[in-house]
């Protein structure tokens, strides 16, 4: 069935299959300039929406004059809050529960929070107009602070709820309380504590980030009046949702609503959500009938969507003297700024926050998070994370490290004896996950030997004694850190959004020359699907990859999915992939075995077709197969070799990792460099390992930027400190550390082809290991805790703190 | 608002167009002549998603107005493959090191290393770190950015010697 001469080898590399390091599709048009983003699109008479923003924190509106903006030359129409309120549209649901003022029209609670949306013929008379849009406020007193929302003296925010005293997650305590919640053992965990023998507890703060992609969130809204249909082009992670979601707010049908999510420049969290710009580009467009573009720009990007993090954790464990854990307590103080915008499972207020005993088996815990408002943009988005996974690792990670020091052990000791073992996965963890797969402690002695971890500990302690000696001004930090993600949301017994199931799904025609059209419910925004999925197909139906084409994004034309975001794309529509793959097997299996005329139980699928048992020279191609199926199907078969999967995922994928960071400090300028930085990442089974040592690269340098420097951060009343490029910290290739990347692989169990995702591994994991590096080099001074980001000035001020600025 | 003429060479290509004078050059590429290859990421100078060649120099096309450009000889991305339609080096390279992942700072990236290669033929990783500096890249953390520029330099340092040969 095959060219002469082609060994076994020689047919699979043909395939291009599974694990082998396929160059990507996508990058033929990205290399040429030819990628299509949003922005690219130009439609005829399209026109340009820009938003009028609010300048102060929490302020009411006393009057909206947008006369003189309406009558600048070029303005076809303005927005405001009273227009928007006959469509019902002044408000919308968050994916949080909550509801988000559209354009602000009494109040404003935020800085940057849209109120008025100009309408131009192009976009410098937008921006003009914004500026022309006048309004009078009468200022109220900011609530920047997270730690005093629930105080009896705070101002209230949200008035429109203050009266409201069940929230869409329970009992609201404050008016500026959004929910409570808890999981766990209390009493258990409270017995737990009482009989330790040793214990910590520290508040641990994971600073308020942003995702950043280098796109920012934009969109072209085009109504046909006389069709009544609606087309979005659009920035979307989850186009799928944002149809359903469009096609309840706006009340159009939704099969008269075509998304589309064309190449997308970064997500990482930040394109989940549906922003107010969304929604005013699609009211503009039915309004003047013409098609309207919204970009916002960078300071844009940066105030007002989707934040990440602001997660003031307080962890208690309990310990034995020798190390061994005994209980965990979390408590948790979630500032969700003016909207609680996050986009988590509905179910999930906190995410899989409860993911916080990590890889360590801990017999009873107990987790509360408490959600409020503050006077600051919505969000608490997953940036390059599953659902606050990443704020889990950072808590649990630090926490072990401030053990371990307090009873004078190694941290990689602590956690190797406190690891789950390998003979307990599935693992049932105190907080209610079922732990697929892992073996623990063969990484870390892997992690611990690759970099050599014995010698650099007694480097370590010789530069600690030359510091002590006064010969160097220099402290040597070595960052540990093993983390246990949660990915791949999720199965509909516990995962749904808007009451949708988590599910994600693959539709596959094999055409009759066998070529192949793939399509997903999912988007990339980077991650290589169109490459990837090709190679699962291949291995799959021994089609080559390169037959393959991949599409995502049209509404229209894939199948109903939920996205791309939390690392689920791997676990949730590459196993529909394979589902749907092992479909089209299953009845290519009978048309080959009519074509050999054998009973389709004596044959099998081999590499790329299907031979008789024990008569491999009696063989049809996969090729030939698709060709029969249009032309020559056994009797009662119907024609055609296509098949649709929608795949409940059993369980979510546990992937983890062990990473080690070598930081050498100055004390003096606080100007801390990464030394050397290993990666091990086991996420299953490897589909592409050049796309996964990518992906761990990019990882990790968010991972760095967020460890080292990135801060949303307000002043005291409110203003947005930095919200540009300028100030908000994205590393250049000077500061960029070399990253080494390794790996094993412990498939995971449940899912068909045994992988678990990767793209959010390094966020999670990196961040512990730059943070628990700075840390490590100033423990032995006395140090318990330094807050990130560690950028020079915090850590010039943690050495000064410690009394070495003398 | 009252318009300026300008002419100028873009991809070796005469241009003539009426901008006005605050028109940036990124929206005159983008817009004007739908050259949609640079992208517009930080309108500060920062991202260098906007890098195009001018006159022999990277530029960050978001912070040069049009009417700059006046008689200047331009290259986007799109004219940096021969006219055959073979890739340059660079272009390849990238591919070839999986040095993109989203594509978005792709087109300024590899037009700075373009200048950067011609500035600096023999570049060590350092030189090639700091000379992309002015482009950031959200994705790759470009370690493998800088293995295709590398690579991209010792194909056309061998190009080039094959030619004098």
């Amino acid at each position: 069935m095959n060219e002469i001469g082609d060994t076994r080898a020689a047919r699979e590399e043909k395939l291009q299959g599974i694990g082998c390091r396929r160059k990507r599709i996508e990058d033929i048009r990205f290399t040429q300039g030819k990628g299509n983003y949003v922005d690219d699109l130009k439609l005829p008479g399209m026109l340009f929406g820009d938003f009028h923003r609010s300048p102060y924190a929490h302020a009411r509106i006393r009057r909206i004059d947008t006369t003189k903006a309406r009558a600048l030359a070029g303005v076809v129409a303005v927005l405001t809050a009273t227009d928007l309120k006959p469509l019902k549209l002044d408000w919308m649901p968050t994916l949080a529960g909550d509801v988000q003022a559209v354009l602000a029209g009494e109040k404003v609670l935020f800085q940057g929070q849209e109120i008025a949306f100009v309408v131009a013929t192009d976009r410098y008379l937008a921006a003009d107009a914004a500026d022309l849009v006048e309004v009078e406020y009468e200022e109220l007193p900011p609530l920047v602070d997270p730690f005093r929302s629930m105080a009896p003296d705070a101002p209230i925010l949200r008035e429109d709820i203050k009266d409201t005293t069940e929230g869409a997650h329970g009992k609201r305590r404050h008016p500026n309380h959004i929910f409570t919640w808890e999981v766990g053992d209390r009493e258990a965990t409270e017995q737990a504590f009482r009989a330790a023998e040793v214990s910590v507890k520290q508040l641990i703060s994971y600073q308020r980030v942003h995702p950043s992609p280098l796109e920012t969130c934009q969109a072209v809204a085009s109504f046909d009046k006389i069709e009544g249909e609606l087309t979005v082009w659009g920035t979307f992670q989850a186009p799928h949702v944002v149809r359903t979601v469009g096609a309840i707010l706006s009340g159009i049908p939704e099969h008269k609503i075509h998304i589309i999510a064309p190449d997308i420049g970064g997500g990482f969290g930040n394109k989940v959500g549906v922003y107010p710009g969304y929604v005013c580009a699609i009211v503009a467009s039915i309004v003047t009938g013409k098609p309207v573009k919204w970009v916002e720009d960078r300071i844009e990007n940066l105030t007002a969507t989707a934040f990440a993090r602001d997660y003031h954790m307080t962890a208690e464990i309990a310990a034995t003297r020798a190390g061994k854990v005994t209980g965990l307590r979390v408590h948790v103080l979630a500032d969700h700024g003016a909207f609680d915008a996050c986009a988590d499972p509905s179910k999930w207020p906190a995410g899989f926050f409860n993911i916080v005993t990590g890889s360590y088996d801990f017999p009873v815990a107990h987790v509360t998070v408490d959600g409020v408002y503050t006077s600051k943009a919505p969000g608490g988005v997953a940036y390059r994370c599953s659902f606050r996974v990443t704020e889990a690792a950072y808590c649990i990670e630090r926490a072990m490290d401030i053990l371990a020091h307090k009873l004078r052990l190694d941290p990689a000791e602590i956690r190797m004896r406190n690891f789950i073992r390998r003979e307990q996965f599935p693992y049932h963890s105190a907080l209610g996950w079922e732990y697929d797969s892992g073996d623990y402690h063969t990484a870390m002695k892997k992690a611990l030997e690759a970099v050599g971890y014995q010698a650099l500990r007694t480097e370590q302690r010789e530069k600690q004694e030359q510091f002590r000696r006064r010969e160097t001004r220099e402290l040597m930090g070595i960052g540990v850190s093993f983390f246990t993600e949660i990915v791949g949301a999720g199965p509909s017994k516990n995962c749904d959004i808007l009451g949708i199931a988590m599910f994600d799904s693959a539709e596959i025609r094999v055409h009759p020359t066998g070529a192949i059209i793939a399509r997903m419910g999912t988007k990339s925004q980077g991650q290589g699907h169109e490459t990837t999925y090709a190679q699962i197909i291949a291995s799959e139906l021994g089609i080559p990859a390169d037959n393959v084409m991949v599409e995502e994004g049209n509404t229209d034309t894939a199948p109903y999915g939920l996205g791309t975001y939390g690392s689920r794309s791997t676990p949730t529509a590459a196993a529909a992939t394979a589902a749907a793959c092992r479909k089209i097997r299953a009845k290519a299996q009978m048309i080959a075995a009519h074509l050999l005329e054998v009973h389709h139980d004596d044959v099998e699928f081999d590499i790329d077709g299907f031979r008789v048992k024990g008569m491999p020279e009696r063989s049809k191609s996969m090729k030939e197969v698709a060709w029969a199926a249009y032309n020559a199907v056994p009797p009662g078969l119907e024609p055609g070799l296509e098949a649709v999967s929608y795949y409940d995922p059993p369980n979510m994928t546990y992937p983890f990792g062990a990473y080690l960071c070598v930081m050498d400090i100055d004390v003096d300028t606080g100007v801390a460099k990464v030394r050397r930085f290993y990666a091990l990442d086991d996420c299953g089974t490897r589909i592409n390992p050049m796309i996964i040592e990518g992906q761990v690269h990019g990882g990790l340098t968010e991972a760095f930027a967020i460890a080292m420097g990135q801060e949303i951060a307000y002043d005291e009343m409110g203003n947005l400190k930095g919200p540009s490029f300028m100030d908000f910290f994205l590393p250049t290739a000077v500061e960029t550390p070399h990253w080494e990347t390794d790996y094993t692989v412990t498939p995971s169990p449940h899912h068909p082809i045994g992988a678990k995702g990767v793209g959010e591994s390094p966020n999670v994991g990196g961040v512990p290991a730059f943070s628990n590096a700075v840390n490590d080099a100033f423990a032995f001074l006395g140090a318990t805790h330094i807050q990130m980001p560690h950028d020079p000035w915090r850590v010039w001020k943690a050495a000064e703190a410690l009394g070495l600025q003398k | 608002m009252a318009k300026t003429a300008i002419s100028l060479t873009v991809n070796g290509e005469k241009v003539e167009a009426l901008v006005e004078p605050r028109t940036l050059l990124i929206h005159f590429l983008r817009e004007q002549l739908s050259l949609t290859g640079a992208h517009i990421g930080c309108e500060t100078s920062h991202c260098g998603a906007c890098t195009v060649d001018m006159d022999g120099q990277s530029v960050k096309s978001c912070t040069v107005f049009a009417v700059q450009a006046d008689g200047a000889d331009l290259r986007t991305i799109e004219g940096l493959a021969a006219p055959d339609g073979t890739l340059h080096a660079l272009q390849n390279a990238f591919r070839e090191w999986h040095g993109l992942q989203c594509g978005f700072c792709t087109p300024g990236m590899i037009m700075r290393a373009w200048r950067l290669l011609q500035e600096n033929p023999h570049p060590s990783e350092a030189e090639i770190r700091f000379g992309i500096a002015g482009n950031l890249c959200r994705c790759t953390g470009y370690q493998n950015i800088v293995h295709a520029i590398s690579a991209a330099a010792a194909t056309l340092a061998g190009a080039s010697k094959e030619a004098a040969e």
